[in-house]
């Protein structure tokens, strides 16, 4: 099944990066900008009986090495 | 003294470890390639700076799965001595090996100039023969050095000793807010940290390009006393 893995920031790290873009669409004259922040969007396939197996197995993908817990939350969504 | 050097692809530091610890400390130098699990029988591990793996996903993320890194672990658990320098340090900190994480340069800039760290903690491989609050001038360079830790694990790592060294002034003033000591924006000025038993140390500047006043900024050769701790 095809599977989506968004990574984000935890709130209160700080994130220059989407700081520096909030501040590219406020220089494009973009107004009502604030708290822009940038994640990561990981898609793969798995191989998996059902939706609570392959939610397992993604967990541990994150755990391991997808997701740093320092820093980082994941979600997990399955594609139709 | 038996010096082991662990080669990543995207390393690019190693040579300059193994002139140091070869030709100015008198170590006998190893390098490691990462895919080898088989270490030899070394007195010292050295995971040098560069770019492993182009820095992908995380920076250190993907260089903390190669076959070596188990027999590190192994080397580091029973006691042995391990030292991490700029992505060194990235990658103990991702293998869990040290605590916290470096996030980007606050300016958003990769780095390059020479600094100043103040020595926090003696109890160290490499630490052991200098001072508490003595100072080493060596250069940075990195875009990703900005330690950073959740407060509460700020508050046990400096509880239980684990800050090694501190981004400092040239009088060893300490000031997190001010860019020109604490140039990447490190949490609490961490430059250097330690693991709870003291034998991996990592940090952030290059103590092994400040080791000879020939090449070193303003003859700066201060980085050669943290490294020679561990050798002699």
């Amino acid at each position: 099944m095809r599977v989506q893995i968004f990574v984000r920031l935890k709130p209160g790290v700080l994130d220059v990066q989407g700081k520096a873009v909030e501040q590219g669409l406020l220089n494009l004259g973009m107004a009502g900008v604030a708290n822009l922040r940038v994640g990561k969007l990981i898609e793969l396939d798995v191989e998996a009986q059902d939706t609570q197996a392959m939610e397992k197995q993604v967990k541990e993908f994150c755990e391991k090495l997808l997701v740093n817990p320092v820093i980082e939350n994941f979600e997990i969504r399955q594609l139709a | 003294m038996k010096v082991g050097v662990i080669v990543f692809p995207g390393s690019n530091c190693d040579h300059d470890i193994e002139h140091v610890f070869g030709h100015v400390l008198g170590a006998k130098v190893t390098a490691l390639w990462h895919k080898d699990a088989q270490i030899g029988k070394q007195d010292l591990l050295v995971v040098p700076g560069g770019f492993s793996y182009g820095d992908y996903l995380r920076t250190g993320a993907l260089a903390k799965l190669s076959p070596v890194m188990s027999s590190l672990k192994k080397f580091a658990k029973a006691g042995g001595p391990v030292i991490g320098i700029c992505n060194g340090f990235q990658i103990l900190c991702e293998a869990g090996l040290l605590p916290g994480v470096l996030l980007q340069n606050v300016s958003m800039r990769f780095i390059s100039k020479f600094i100043h760290i103040r020595v926090e903690q003696e109890n160290t491989p490499f630490t052991r023969h200098l001072k508490t609050g003595s100072l080493i001038t060596c250069p940075i360079a990195h875009g990703d050095g900005n330690f950073y830790a959740s407060d509460e694990e700020l508050n046990r790592i400096e509880g239980e000793g684990q800050v090694v060294f501190r981004y400092a002034d040239q009088h060893g003033r300490i000031s997190d807010s001010d860019r020109i000591i604490n140039p990447n924006g490190s949490a609490r000025s961490i430059a250097g940290v330690c693991n709870k038993e003291r034998n991996i140390v990592g940090l952030m500047p290059h103590p092994e390009r400040a080791s000879e006043k020939l090449i070193g900024f303003i003859g700066s050769d201060t980085g050669r006393a943290l490294l020679q701790q561990a050798v002699g």
